[in-house]
């Protein structure tokens, strides 16, 4: 019965889109079987009528289940989390969970939203051709910082603890991209770029990862 | 008993901050009281040594109850949420929580990052004197469509239906900064000017508001 219910899953996702990353990850280990639906964001995809239909705000990742549509990986992690109890995202503890939506929100609200693809255009036209990596850069470094300060009292082998929680699911796309596309130097946030090499040696992260993607092009994949 | 625990809960704010307005509202609705520690953004004083130390990414609110220290306006809301159980700040059927995390989502992954006092000076100072309000202006009427279009089938008295869930204590103070900062006409976002009318007649709503709280400059006191 299970099965059959996660059968209807469908994502909607971009293979670099570290939003949508966040929510492969997590259906991934909660072994949920979803269909994969590539929007491609650098041709527009997500301004069609149709994808708008489906997601007024025109961004990935979009979860359908039956007649629930829900956009935003917050929201669509949080769903999942509610639904399919099985590998809990969040620690029994409040503070422990407090700290998971901290560490989640600096990367979906203090970091994420400056390195997008329409704000790196705005920058690139307004201010120049470097502009806009020079820019990315300089968010990612700030919002590092200050994960390295709040992460250094309760990190483990992984953000807060020694099991995988929603900050992980987080935190794991957003230190790929600004490897994998912006070149940020990770020597300098140790503790970031310790727990991405754990990230790396699961299964479910690795296989949510953007060069592991049906839609990922042929010379980036893995 | 519950009344000495909460005695101790403080909440570190700007009267302004549409981020802190939002867990003030919280507050409110669960009845909680709070000492109300003001901190001057525009005096810079949360880039000092003692706050820093306090939330290291530098902003506001945070939430400190006896040992635990939390700042992100989401994360203090689901801490609250957790703990403090009356007055739920969520629905219990799971497609509507969604739509709630939804929508608080927009407002502060999509709308507020673009609005902050760091990017409105970057904007000023690298585009010219007024392109930070035309740049947050921009933002907001992005996102305001998109809550329009998103809330259309779910909205009732308020945002999600006819009580009041978390997405109004997102949506409240974005609409009210909307108007009395950025000067956007709210003609064209009608769903959002009606709750946002609804949100005025609630006690709980207005005591949050900016011109009402301890650090308000007379000029703009209520």
């Amino acid at each position: 019965m299970a099965g059959e219910e996660s059968k209807k899953l469908k994502l909607y996702s971009d293979w670099l889109s570290s939003c949508a990353c966040r929510v492969r990850i997590g259906l991934n280990l909660k072994g949920l079987e979803y269909e994969y639906v590539p929007v491609n964001l650098l041709k527009g995809e997500q301004q069609t009528p149709e994808f708008l239909k489906l997601n007024p705000v025109g961004f990935v990742p979009v979860l359908v289940d039956g007649d629930v549509v829900l956009a935003d990986s917050f929201a669509i992690l949080m769903y999942l989390e509610e639904k399919f109890p099985q590998h809990s995202l969040l620690p029994k503890d409040l503070h422990g969970r407090g700290i998971n939506y901290q560490a989640a929100n600096i990367v979906c609200s203090s970091i994420q939203p400056y390195q997008n693809i329409s704000i790196l255009k705005f920058m690139k036209e307004k201010l120049g051709p470097d502009a806009d990596f020079a820019w990315a850069r300089d968010q990612i470094r700030r919002g590092f910082a200050a994960l390295e300060k709040l992460l250094k009292d309760y990190s483990g082998k992984y953000a807060t603890g020694d099991e995988v929680f929603l900050a992980d699911l987080f935190l794991a796309p957003q230190i790929d991209g600004a490897i994998r596309i912006f070149k940020v130097d990770m020597d300098e946030f140790p503790l970031l770029a310790r727990i991405f090499k754990a990230y790396l040696e699961l299964p479910a992260f690795r296989d949510a990862m953007p060069g592991r993607q049906p839609d990922t092009p042929a010379e980036h994949r893995d």
